[in-house]
């Protein structure tokens, strides 16, 4: 924010000093726009992660933010007896099983929209995104509703006079179904735009010049979606990696992610500084991936416009 | 086949067909796009359907390249029913007006494309593509250029190669020139019947450029709302249009409508006088007829001159064309266009009375 304009120099400004120099003291008509955004996200955005930092190196089960230092709280997440890393273990692994998962569902979904669904893909568009208009929670505790001992499928098949519905709640597959449900969207809406961006005319090009389905789809339909896909996996993984709710209310805790465990810390167990820690591993974490992965994904150049 | 003329009929046996149209027709709901269309292209000529755009010369292009399947009648190629092929099991091969490059590949990658197809190994791939590149003078060191990089005269010459590359028995071209500047253009026009002499394969143009159409061609077709009107060499469109659509089609014309007065001599209708005019060229007798006259046959006579027909008219418009200058001659109600070399052209202080004229020869008599 700290670009001074430089005042073109005026004609009609005949007494140099005070005026012209006020005039290059104000900021760019561009820093100013910019500075609403600019002061909500260093209030919003910035000083709760830098006091989460300084709460990092604070002394564990105090509240000396910024007038104590040590390494304390990494090194009791470091220590192996402690089960962090389980939690860890679990957010991976469910986040990169949600975005496999999703990927593999919403292509042919989003592909459908494109192709396939015509005028109603708008319809079905909006029913991707309605369920977003209800609370996660709301969405997660209805189906556990549904799948719930004497609940909405287990209690119809008992009535129907079959043997009632399997025992799924409160388990990590359930988690993962839960997973998936949730960030649907997420993958479906950038997968969609990618596919929409690959012109017809050059799949019909490919096939005309003898290519088949299964060759078009892989020498010119992917690679040309490849970035609106990319960037669904991306979102999907950052957001399921930071997934708690899931895990709490359809896998009953069956399993502790990451975030529960940042959260149990902050509440339960009252120790701010080693769940600042732990938050602060965690968003360095997913940031060096991110980036990391936006390195390796040139999308001008997989779009050809460099 | 529409034959039109006897000239066409008298020349040597024709090369057999290879591919063939008969009863032609599509429609997309109420809307025919194209209604009933008979048409033999004959091995290894330079065939362009030339028409105004929703003429649907698209349309029958997509139906030959396999894109679309017709709604009626039947296409052969070599006397085998393609109607239902599918294009990437036709040896056919279609340049797209948006050209239709790969955006992620490279120049080489692209023209390798329908080899890569047929399994063809990398080395030999290259090397093919190189020899391509080489037929559309595109130079060597383009193979690993990003295409999209290239400029639209080098993308001209990627798509013609890819398109080789596939060796197909007939090329289809629509419009591929029609976003290109004028000089390249006719640079790629020329290059263009350099190819197709070179390649000895069938290739069948669309555009709406009739003037792109007489450069390069063999034959054309001119059509209109679905229908081919006419089918002919360049100087049979040129020399002995059929009527007055594909008469105003090849160029600015000037049209003049006429009927018999009571003595059976042609009078005009919405100019004063008496003309004399050749037979119409189907030997119809009519009682109301167009004349049409080429701005090029038409005459300025001098006090000494004299021409089958006179009109008396004031010139109130000159534009120059280069090499030629058109006059616009106001004739009664009617505007009349003359075309004259520069080296013919009025001298600046001339009357602008002037008396313009034609002969019969030169004109046209049309029933409609």
């Amino acid at each position: 924010m700290a670009d001074l304009a430089i005042a073109p120099p005026r004609q009609e400004a005949a007494p140099e000093g005070a005026a012209q120099l006020r005039h290059a003291r104000m900021l760019s008509v561009g820093a100013r726009c910019a500075l609403p955004v600019a002061l909500l996200l260093g209030i919003g955005f910035l000083a709760p992660l830098v006091a989460i930092f300084g709460y990092a190196f604070a002394t564990p089960r105090s509240f000396d933010v910024f007038t104590s230092f040590t390494l304390a709280n990494f090194a009791t997440l470091f220590d192996t007896t402690n089960t962090v890393w389980l939690s860890f273990f679990w957010s991976c692994g469910l986040a990169l099983l949600t975005v496999a998962i999703l990927a593999v569902v919403a292509y042919p979904i989003a592909y459908g929209l494109n192709l396939v669904f015509g005028r109603w893909s708008a319809l079905i568009s909006v029913f991707f995104v309605f369920p977003l208009f209800v609370s996660e929670n709301v969405r997660l505790y209805g189906w556990v509703l549904f799948f719930i001992k004497n609940g909405v499928l287990d209690g119809t098949l008992k009535w129907l006079g079959l043997a009632g519905g399997p025992e799924v709640l409160y388990s990590p597959g359930i988690t993962l179904f839960g997973m998936v449900y949730t960030y649907l969207p997420f993958m479906l809406f950038p997968m969609t735009l990618g596919l929409a961006l690959v012109p017809r005319d050059l799949v019909d090009a490919a096939r005309d010049l003898g290519a088949g389905r299964l060759f078009i789809w892989r020498e010119i339909e992917l690679p040309l979606a490849m970035p609106g896909i990319l960037i669904g996996m991306l979102l999907t993984f950052v957001l399921a990696i930071g997934a708690t709710a899931e895990a709490k209310i359809l896998g009953g805790q069956s399993i502790i992610v990451i975030s529960h465990d940042i959260e149990i810390a902050f509440t339960y167990s009252q120790n701010w500084p080693l769940g600042s820690a732990l938050a602060v591993l965690v968003t360095f974490f997913i940031g060096a991936l991110t980036l990391f992965a936006l390195s390796k994904l040139d999308l001008d150049r997989m779009l050809g416009r460099r | 086949m529409l034959q039109t003329t006897p000239a066409a009929s008298q020349s040597a046996e024709p090369p057999k067909p290879i591919l063939q149209l008969v009863g032609i027709r599509k429609s997309f709901g109420a809307f025919t796009a194209v209604d009933t269309i008979d048409l033999d292209v004959r091995e290894g000529e330079f065939l362009t359907i030339v028409g105004p755009s929703g003429s649907g010369k698209t349309t029958l292009l997509r139906m030959l390249a396999g894109m679309d399947t017709p709604s009626e009648g039947n296409i052969t190629l070599h006397g085998q029913l393609i109607n239902d092929v599918p294009p990437n099991k036709r040896p056919t091969c279609l340049v797209f007006q948006s050209l239709a490059l790969f955006p992620h590949k490279s120049v080489g990658e692209n023209i390798a494309f329908p080899l890569k197809v047929k399994g063809v190994d990398a080395a030999a791939r290259k090397a093919r593509a190189l020899e391509l590149m080489r037929v559309v003078r595109l130079p060597e060191n383009y193979f690993d250029k990003n295409v999209m990089k290239c400029s639209g005269g080098e993308r001209q010459r990627v798509a013609l190669a890819r398109a080789l590359a596939y060796d197909p028995e007939v090329l289809f071209f629509d419009e591929p020139l029609s976003a290109i500047d004028y000089k390249l253009k006719k640079t790629l026009e020329k290059e263009l019947k350099d190819l197709h002499r070179e390649t000895g394969k069938t290739f069948i143009y669309i555009t709406h450029s009739l003037e792109e159409a007489m450069v390069m061609s063999d034959r054309i077709g001119v059509m209109r709302a679905g229908r081919i009107v006419q089918i002919g060499t360049p100087e049979e469109i040129y020399g002995a249009p059929v009527d007055r659509f594909v008469c105003e089609f090849v160029g600015e014309v000037n049209t003049l409508k006429v009927k018999r007065g009571p003595d059976g001599a042609w009078q005009g209708v919405d100019v004063p006088g008496r003309f004399t005019l050749a037979p119409p060229r189907d030997g119809k007798t009519l009682d109301e007829a167009f004349v049409v006259v080429r701005p090029e046959f038409m005459r300025i006579l001098g006090p000494d001159e004299s021409a089958d027909n006179r009109l008396e008219g004031v010139v109130y418009n000159e534009y120059s064309l280069g090499s030629r200058i058109q006059y616009q001659v106001r004739v009664g109600a009617k505007v009349m266009l003359v075309e004259l070399s520069r080296g013919r052209a009025l001298p600046a202080s001339a009357d602008r009375k002037v008396t313009l004229g034609w002969d019969a020869a030169d004109a046209f008599t049309l029933e409609s």
